[in-house]
């Protein structure tokens, strides 16, 4: 019963604080209501026995993301009001509305599949991390890697786009004479 | 023999093909004498074709299939030519008269820029008579037919900077095209009942067809003749046609083309034997025509006009007796008029290039002091014309007479006695007019200068057979019968008074004319009177045409052309460019650039698919 | 009770909001933020799926989306940063270079 109620509060806050991300025309309000959405994923997470996921969700989600995201707006400027103009707004929500329809009654229709057989169970009697721990390293360790690798490479791509002369190194010029 | 067939054929389209190679440059004389020389060549094979049937007409005629045309199923026509009694006549006609007109082309047509050009479609025409009267089926005969139909086009609209000349070649061009629709349905009534359109065959099967369909078939037959040889009312053309150079109308309207008909009657006598009211009608209509003409020609102020009309006066002559039944007669006036008729032409073009082109007779006369040999030719071919003996128009024109007289169709004959008259009238009022008489011409300035030497030449030949043609009669009656039907008269008692009578009216017409015109013009009062009036304006039949038949058409044309060529042919044309051209227009919308119109346009796609996703598996678990 | 289904729903209907928002906005980083939330409801369904058969493939593909999108949020503020510098705006209008 609890989990039926924690489903629809934090289901409706969900949707409503995703719908505001989508329309306001205050982009300080669309962070800020994406931040506490994020939150609120976690929330479902938790609901669903993924605790190290709503772990990561809350790091690395609304923490580094969305500070990412504010760093951002604070570069381009966008805090004043947004000014979009649209040929034609009812084509939008015309299309979004059809696949809104269409997806929820292919989901609404009963999933009942009895040849789904877990890939990689879950292990009973130890907690959640310790399970996604014991797949993460042995059956996704190559992913894992990969995954390390590109984190990397964005990373300096990160620093190549944004930097400030870049051409010029640091150690081959003269002491003192970077301008 | 065969090689003379070929040869008599195809050396006038070698002659015109070469000199249609010129025929964008200055005058070559050239081209005169190539196309003239090979058109002799010609003259000189149709001579000896001619001797050779002539010595034993029963096996020596030529026959030969050069190839084979069409063959599709049960069709077959192949090009073939005969040269039997009737061909080898038209054939000798032709080429002589062909030979001589175009040696005098090259002296009436050496100032002319055209020059090259002329002698090419002269030639070419001459070709296609050839074919016309050579061939062995109906429809080499049609071939020939259009041909001459095109050539007398290219021919009569020579001067095609001329308005007027471009108009009457139109003119004479669409009214044979009217009556080769009637032939064309004759041809088509001829092959879908007897299955073949060589000559010989049709005719043998046609005895056992119904009698109304041969009745049909001789009058659309009859119809494409009526266009050719201008009988009414498909006839003002040919008086229109004299637009064309002087060499042309000798040739086209004398004695080749307008025979054409006669030529096509003459070779259907089996069919036209079969049916002889519908010969009895050919007859009364040529009646009418050779009176009819005569009364135009009597008061016409164009030496051109009168001698074209004399022409379609003469034509009625020749329908008259091929309709009832006499067709060596028609054949034998058919070669003698081509004779003196190319000559009164011929003649008359010295006229007119001594006077610049000029054409009224009311402006020339005295012109016997300067033009002997001319005045002397064209008397000799009136005199011809008129039937006076012993020239050949005598012998011709009596034998018709006396047909119309044996048949008791003595309104015929009254009607062709009286236009034997008027014919004489007015063929000496022209030389009246012309040649004799106060000299008119002089006070309108002009010079007037005998025609070159070799001109006067091609036309002496002509003239030799004008006199004397008509002393062959005997022999050629007893050749042609052999393949055509003679004629049985019956008027063995009455032949001699017949011919005192026909006499008399000729010459009291020749005296008449001599006496009026003697000293001058008509007295203007005559030209007050109502008749004069009709017969000048062709009794307003050209006005007619044109209010009843050409207005009407044209504005049927331009209704056609406005509103359903344009509005609806090309509209739908358009329609279909303009929807190809919209769709394009709209649909380059979809790669615009603009990452947000990109971005839905992926998401109406993916909504797409959704719902075919979705249509598919409810389907298939519905379904099962 | 909540079933399976009901957070398929749920994050279907996610997924559709974050679509209005890529398709609405013209400012880039708002684009942005619309992806960031079809990431998320993606993320809610693969857990969904994951707890309902007992199989951790869910989890954990969730955890490597998560890992992708932060860093494709970092290239992607850096080609933003790029893109500002030379036409001085985010807004998506601006980026047409075809005639259209």
């Amino acid at each position: 019963m609890f989990e039926s109620i924690a489903f629809y509060i934090f289901s409706v806050l969900t949707i409503t604080s995703f719908v505001v991300v989508v329309t306001t025309k205050n982009a300080l309000y669309a962070l800020s209501s994406l931040a506490a959405g994020m939150i609120l994923i976690s929330g479902f997470f938790f609901l669903l026995n993924a605790d190290f996921l709503g772990v990561v969700q809350i790091v690395v989600y609304t923490g580094a993301v969305m500070a990412l995201y504010a760093f951002g707006m604070m570069f381009f400027d966008t805090t004043e009001t947004l000014r979009e103009s649209h040929a034609n707004p009812r084509v939008v929500f015309a299309l979004s509305g059809m696949i809104a329809i269409i997806l929820v009654v292919m989901l609404v229709a009963p999933i009942a599949s009895t040849h789904v057989s877990a890939l990689y169970p879950m292990v009973e009697g130890v907690g959640n991390s310790e399970a996604v721990g014991m797949v993460l390293f042995t059956k996704y360790l190559i992913p894992f890697e990969v995954a390390a690798v590109m984190l990397l490479v964005a990373m300096i791509g990160g620093i190549v786009l944004a930097g400030k002369k870049m051409d010029k190194s640091l150690t081959t010029s003269e002491q003192g004479e970077v301008k | 023999m065969e090689n003379y067939l070929y040869i008599a054929l195809f050396a006038p389209l070698l002659g015109s093909l070469t000199a249609a190679l010129f025929g964008a440059r200055p005058k070559t004389l050239f081209t005169g004498l190539w196309t003239s020389g090979l058109l002799a060549v010609s003259w000189i094979s149709s001579i000896l074709l001619f001797l050779h049937v002539y010595a034993d007409p029963s096996t020596n005629v030529v026959h030969v299939k050069m190839m084979d045309w069409i063959s599709a199923g049960n069709l077959s026509i192949p090009f073939g030519f005969v040269v039997d009694q009737v061909s080898a006549t038209m054939m000798i006609v032709v080429t002589t008269v062909s030979t001589m007109v175009h040696v005098y082309a090259i002296g009436y047509m050496s100032h002319d820029k055209g020059f090259n050009r002329f002698f090419s479609w002269l030639s070419a025409f001459v070709f296609s008579m050839m074919i016309l009267v050579m061939s062995d089926n109906f429809a080499g005969l049609f071939i020939g037919w259009e041909g001459v139909g095109l050539c007398s086009w290219g021919l009569i609209g020579f001067w095609y900077h001329k308005q007027s000349a471009t108009w009457a070649a139109n003119e004479a061009f669409i009214m044979n095209r009217i009556a080769d629709l009637g032939m064309l349905i004759g041809i088509f009534l001829i092959y879908w009942n007897t299955g073949t359109l060589q000559y010989d065959e049709a005719f043998a099967a046609m005895p056992n067809l119904e009698h109304t369909l041969l009745i049909t078939i001789g009058a659309f037959l009859f119809v494409g003749a009526m266009g050719k040889s201008a009988q009414f009312p498909l006839h003002t053309w040919l008086a229109d046609a004299m637009e064309g150079p002087t060499p042309v109308s000798a040739l086209i309207h004398a004695a080749t083309m307008v025979t054409a008909g006669v030529y096509l009657v003459i070779r259907a006598n089996p069919l036209y034997d079969l049916i002889p009211e519908v010969g009895y009608v050919i007859a009364s209509l040529g009646a009418f025509v050779a009176m009819f003409a005569a009364t135009m020609a009597l008061v016409n102020r164009d030496i051109k006009r009168i001698i074209a009309y004399s022409t379609l006066s003469q034509l009625g002559y020749m329908f008259v007796a091929a309709g009832l039944g006499a067709y060596w007669v028609a054949l034998f006036h058919l070669m003698t008029h081509a004779f003196f008729k190319a000559l009164l032409f011929l003649g008359a073009g010295n006229v007119m290039h001594a006077m610049d082109d000029e054409l009224d007779p009311f402006k020339m006369g005295g012109l016997y002091k300067v033009m002997k040999p001319t005045a002397i030719l064209m008397i000799l071919a009136s005199v011809a014309l008129a039937g006076i003996y012993p020239f050949a128009g005598f012998f011709s024109k009596d034998k018709i007479l006396e047909v119309a007289f044996s048949g008791d169709h003595y309104i015929l004959w009254g009607v062709l006695w009286v236009t034997a008259g008027l014919t004489a009238f007015y063929s000496f009022r022209l030389i009246m007019l012309t040649f004799f008489g106060d000299e008119r011409y002089k006070k309108l300035g002009f010079h007037p200068h005998e025609a070159y030497p070799y001109m006067l030449w091609a036309m002496a030949p002509l003239a030799v057979l004008a006199a004397i043609a008509g002393f062959f009669e005997h022999a050629f009656v007893d050749f042609v019968t052999t393949l055509l039907p003679s004629y049985e008269f019956h008027t063995h008692h009455v032949e001699m008074i017949l011919i005192a009578v026909t006499s008399t009216i000729a010459i009291l017409g020749i005296a008449t004319a001599v006496i009026i015109y003697k000293n001058g013009m008509l007295h203007p009062k005559w030209m007050e009177r109502p008749c004069y009036k009709l017969f000048t304006n062709q009794y307003y039949i050209p006005q007619f045409y044109d209010a009843v038949f050409s207005k009407p058409y044209k504005e049927l044309s331009i209704i056609f052309w406005k509103q359903i060529d344009m509005k609806i042919v090309d509209a739908t044309v358009d329609l279909i460019a303009n929807t190809f051209f919209n769709i394009g227009e709209n649909t380059r919308g979809v790669q615009s650039g603009n990452l947000s119109i990109m971005l839905r346009w992926m998401a109406l796609g993916v909504t797409m698919l959704l719902t075919f996703g979705l249509i598919f598996v409810a389907a298939a678990t519905l379904l099962g | 009770m909540i079933t399976l289904n009901h957070y398929l729903v749920l994050s279907g209907l996610l997924f559709s909001i974050g679509l209005v928002g890529v398709i609405k906005r013209k400012n880039l980083l708002m684009l942005f933020f619309a992806t960031e939330i079809m990431l998320n409801a993606v993320n809610v369904g693969f857990a969904a799926i994951s707890n309902h058969y007992g199989d951790l493939s869910g989890q954990m593909f969730a955890f490597f989306i998560i890992a992708i999108a932060a860093s494709e949020v970092a290239v992607g503020l850096g080609l933003l940063i790029l893109m500002y510098k030379r036409k001085s705006s985010v807004d998506l209008d601006t980026l047409t270079t075809m005639k259209g």
